[in-house]
């Protein structure tokens, strides 16, 4: 009889525990609301989800190696060597005589192929020559920023077409104030009058890629075998799972990712610069972990990642509305990540 | 007379799971007791109390007949009481005398003043150890990942005797091993018990069990099953004590 | 059924290594002569002969005390920091706070004599104060990363990940968002960029301080030997190397490394241990960043992606550890940090640009961790 309600007490808190990221973000938003009346809004949360963009790509593109066991330090130089790449190729198709759209277009998907590379390295480097992965990672780092330092030579790109930072910048969806809707681009008005803006178009680009990924991680054969890599790789190896191959996919995955957020960053600041994705390693990792996936690898899911670096945008926008500085930011996600480690010493289940 | 080494009443609890219920035993000096029993019988539990990983719940442990107070492997090891898992606990990135005298390095003063790692001070005390107890390694600059799993025994099994075990228990010695090195094994377990060491091993090979000890104890289900001096019985008894064909039944009802 | 997995993996890793050797001496048999062996063992420290050679000849200017000198000075602080991190890499573990800690003490320190310095404080007393400050303060990382890793068995890596954000959050608040701290007394600079010995040919000899009647235009004329930079840098590597090789606390740390099981029932006091590895690592990067105000006179803080934490670990590794522990030296890690040290400043001076330093970077620890792989009973 007592123990029954030992029970009963013990799975309530284990529930909270579980979804302590939940609770978390609720009091976030709460706190946030209180202290700047005009943070609890439709804007500011789009705000978020743009201002979060590389984020969540990046935590993404981490939570893929994250899972096999593994670590990828090189996303943030990865990200900043897409913006060269990606920015270099935009404006020599548009030197070429390309219209701006076009050059924009083949730019992205030549830098997503591109940006490839590093992770068949770093996948190579890891599953076929045993390098550990914070050492192989650690090195693309250094490879891929010095090659992109070498490009720009100090110099961030310039003179790109300025309809990328339409799209960059612009949203999916436009309301005029008499109500007629226009997709894409922002209708003429008089002054005074708001358009509002629904779903920025950077964020429609992250989530399209996040989901189809989601998918794969979550219901293809594929990412069963990354979460048996990362449970136990000799059980993974004895059962027939091609563990090399699957490896460096992951690391291919991991280096796309990092490529599209150097893509969303060219759109929206019109430029690219080796080290646009240099502090973004800690956020990276940060999202993956508040996630409540184990470093030992085994764990983790998209929905999860996305909540994690949704607690981090949530921090950094919402730190900036109600007038913090940057360095608020960096103290908080060390510390959360800190605890999100605790809690889930705590309550070990939170991942099936 | 009083035993070497008795343990009285131990009970250990693990939430709703009992894994040892009510357990006495003792050993004495220049005895092998071998603890048999099937997986999760509570063999390990019991060890486990009797070396300071786990606190029981219920029970005293007697040393010369004195009570003893084991919190923690240290006080264990204080009390003269050796355990050498089936991991061995060796750091093999170190040489032979290093891990002989892991935790308990012996140092000397450099310049009078700072206490250096005395290494030719343990190497040669390593080699009087290994002498004593007839065991070869060719090498004690080798690093123990070189070793093979019977010498890695020998070293373990070096270190507690160096360190005055009185009581040495050993978990599984001979599992993993090649069949002459497990020989090897025995013969060693047989020199420490004419050297007056009181001797726990816990096995599942019946042919280790009968070779080496004197006295089998069967656990089943966390109780004692039964306790046999070698002489007096057959393995046909004891691999029934272990399933629990007779007793257990008896007791249940 | 775990322990029979356990121990069957056991015979199967030694026989794994022995493969790895074999495989060496498949290269010609090369790796089994001792020579072969030897070079396998200290690839670096020829890599850096070779290197040295090589800029030598490639590089006007290269060849020189005062070029040396430079690089010494200019890099006392990576080795101070790699110094930590090996300390931390032996153990099993990573200290990615380290080059936080670094800032941290630099802009503390500056802050504190700058404020203590306005307040019309003796001149000593600022700055005893103000390193007092710094060095203290940077014990705390340590202790933080220590207790989050013994107690709370955080891993390493997320604990002083998070003890990174941390440190440089309160950096960046004390330097008022992204300004290095000025304002420190200027003698500091003397303290920090001074030599032993100063010998003006035929004329004079001084110790400390340069002659009066030389200026800073003509100070090339004159020879200066052993700036206080290496003194600093022999000192932290000296202590370091020794008690890691040759006392108690040195042992047990490969110990934790190799086998933190064999550490704990050999009745080494493991969380103890790990803790003051922590507190030494953040205390000697503290020392590192009070040393960097000094030598520039300004509170620096680290800028995002200076990776100082991972240039240093590059250097361990480089050095011969292994991040899975056990093993590596401080010796190994002053040749590995002089590896890098030397690959970029000899690619400047040969009028290289110097970007491909990171790509040298990379593809030199990928060689080392493949040595390591190929060898991995060189010690």
């Amino acid at each position: 009889m007592s123990t029954d309600t030992v029970n009963q007490k013990s799975s309530l808190q284990e529930r909270l525990g579980r979804n302590w990221i939940g609770i978390f973000i609720f009091l976030l938003v709460l706190i946030f609301s209180l202290s700047a009346r005009a943070f609890f809004s439709v804007d500011t949360a789009q705000l978020i989800f743009f201002n979060g963009t590389e984020v969540f790509l990046l935590g993404i593109a981490e939570l893929f190696v994250i899972i096999t066991g593994g670590i990828d330090l090189s996303v943030g130089f990865v990200m900043g060597f897409s913006t060269v790449v990606a920015s270099k190729l935009i404006v020599m198709f548009a030197g070429l005589g390309l219209p701006p759209l076009a050059s924009i277009l083949a730019g992205s998907v030549a830098t997503m192929v591109i940006g490839l590379l590093p992770g068949l390295v770093n996948g190579w480097l890891v599953a076929y020559l045993r390098v550990p992965a914070f050492i192989a990672t650690f090195s693309m780092l250094g490879v891929t920023h010095g090659i992109s330092e070498l490009m720009t030579q100090g110099i961030p790109t310039k003179n790109l077409p300025s309809l990328a930072g339409m799209i960059g910048n612009g949203s999916f969806l436009y309301r005029a104030p008499n109500g007629a809707l226009s997709f894409f681009a922002r209708p003429q008005v008089a002054r005074g009058q708001t358009v509002i803006a629904i779903l920025p178009n950077m964020v429609v680009f992250a989530f399209f890629f996040i989901l189809i990924f989601a998918f794969i991680l979550g219901r293809m054969k594929f990412g069963r075998h990354l979460y048996a890599i990362g449970g136990n790789i000799d059980a993974a190896i004895r059962s027939g799972i091609n563990v090399k191959r699957d490896l460096i996919k992951a690391y291919v995955i991991s280096s796309l990712f990092a490529s599209l957020a150097g893509i969303s960053y060219v759109m929206k600041y019109i430029t690219g610069k080796p080290d646009a994705g240099a502090n973004m390693l800690l956020e990276a990792i940060a999202a993956v972990v508040i996630g409540g996936a184990s470093m030992a690898g085994g764990s983790g899911t998209v929905g999860r990642t996305i909540l994690g670096a949704l607690v981090i945008a949530i921090l950094e926008t919402g730190l900036r509305i109600i007038g913090m500085q940057t360095f608020m930011t960096y103290i908080l996600v060390g510390a959360i990540l800190i605890l999100a480690v605790i809690i889930d010493q705590i309550f070990p289940n939170r991942n099936r | 007379m009083a035993h070497l080494l008795e343990a009285k009443n131990i009970t250990k609890r693990f939430g709703g799971l009992t894994a040892v219920d009510d357990v006495s035993f003792y050993v004495d000096e220049g005895e092998v007791v071998a603890l048999v029993g099937d997986n999760g019988a509570g063999k390990s539990t019991l060890i486990k109390i009797i070396s300071g990983v786990h606190k029981p719940d219920v029970g005293e442990i007697f040393l010369n007949g004195e009570k003893i107070h084991i919190d923690s492997p240290i006080d264990a090891i204080n009390h003269g009481i050796e355990t050498i898992y089936q991991d061995l606990a060796l750091a093999e990135n170190m040489d032979v005398p290093s891990n002989i005298f892991l935790g308990r390095e012996s140092t000397k003063k450099a310049f009078g003043l700072v206490p250096v790692v005395n290494q030719e001070h343990m190497t040669r005390e390593s080699r009087k150890v290994l002498d004593r107890l007839d065991i070869q390694i060719p090498s004690l600059k080798s690093n123990i990942r070189n070793l093979s799993g019977g010498q890695r025994q020998a070293v373990a099994i070096s270190r507690s005797i160096y360190w005055n075990a009185k009581v040495l228990i050993m978990d599984e010695p001979t599992a993993a091993l090649g069949i002459a090195e497990q020989k090897k094994v025995l013969e060693l377990v047989s020199s420490l018990r004419k050297q007056g060491i009181a001797i726990i091993i816990i096995s599942h090979q019946m042919y280790d069990v009968f070779s080496v000890a004197d006295r089998i104890i069967v656990m089943r289900r966390g109780i004692k099953a039964g306790e046999r001096l070698v002489r007096d019985t057959t393995s046909e008894e004891i691999v029934s004590l272990i399933v629990g064909a007779e007793s257990v039944e008896k007791r249940s009802q | 059924m775990a322990d029979q997995g356990r121990q069957a993996a056991r015979p199967a890793r030694s026989l794994a290594s022995k493969g790895g050797v074999a495989s060496g001496g498949a290269a010609g048999g090369f790796f089994q002569t001792p020579f072969g062996r030897f070079s396998a063992r200290n690839w670096a420290l020829i890599f850096l002969i070779l290197m040295i050679v090589i800029f030598s000849f490639a590089g006007p200017g290269f060849f020189d005390i005062a070029n040396f000198q430079n690089i010494i000075h200019l890099n006392t602080g990576t080795f101070l920091l790699a110094a930590a991190e090996t300390l931390v890499v032996i153990t099993g573990g990573i200290d990615l706070s380290i080059g936080y800690v670094y800032g941290l003490a630099s802009v503390l320190g500056a802050k504190v004599m700058q404020i203590l310095g306005a307040g019309g404080m003796a001149l000593p007393a600022v700055i005893a104060l103000g390193m007092l400050a710094a060095l203290l303060v940077s014990i705390l990382p340590g202790l933080g990363n220590g207790f989050l890793i013994t107690r709370f068995k955080v891993p390493p890596f997320i604990a002083t990940m998070g003890m990174w954000g941390i440190c440089n959050g309160v950096t960046l608040f004390l330097s008022d968002g992204f300004m290095p701290v000025m304002g420190a007394p200027s003698q500091i600079n003397d303290i920090g960029n001074s030599y032993f010995l100063y010998i003006d040919p035929s004329k004079s000899i001084r110790f400390f301080s340069k002659p009066p009647y030389i200026t800073l235009t003509n100070i090339r004329n004159i020879l200066r030997l052993v700036p206080n930079s290496l003194f600093l840098t022999l000192l932290v590597l000296l202590i370091l190397g020794f008690v890691m090789s040759r006392t108690r606390f040195g042992r047990h740390t490969y110990a934790i490394g190799g086998s933190m099981d064999a550490a704990v029932r050999a009745g080494i006091n493991v969380d103890r241990h790990l803790v003051m590895i922590y507190v030494i690592s953040s205390f000697v990067s503290g020392v590192a960043g009070l040393f960097n105000l000094f030598q520039t006179g300004i509170g620096n803080y680290t800028p995002s992606g200076a990776n100082y934490e991972l240039m240093a670990v590059a250097a361990v590794v480089i050095g011969g550890a292994s991040l899975t522990g056990g093993k590596g030296r401080i010796l190994g890690t002053a040749v590995g940090v002089l590896v890098l040290a030397v690959l970029e400043n000899g690619l400047q001076i040969a009028g290289i640009s110097a970007f491909y330093r990171y790509i040298g970077v990379g593809v030199l620890l990928t060689i080392a961790v493949i040595i390591d792989r190929a060898f991995p009973d060189l010690f």
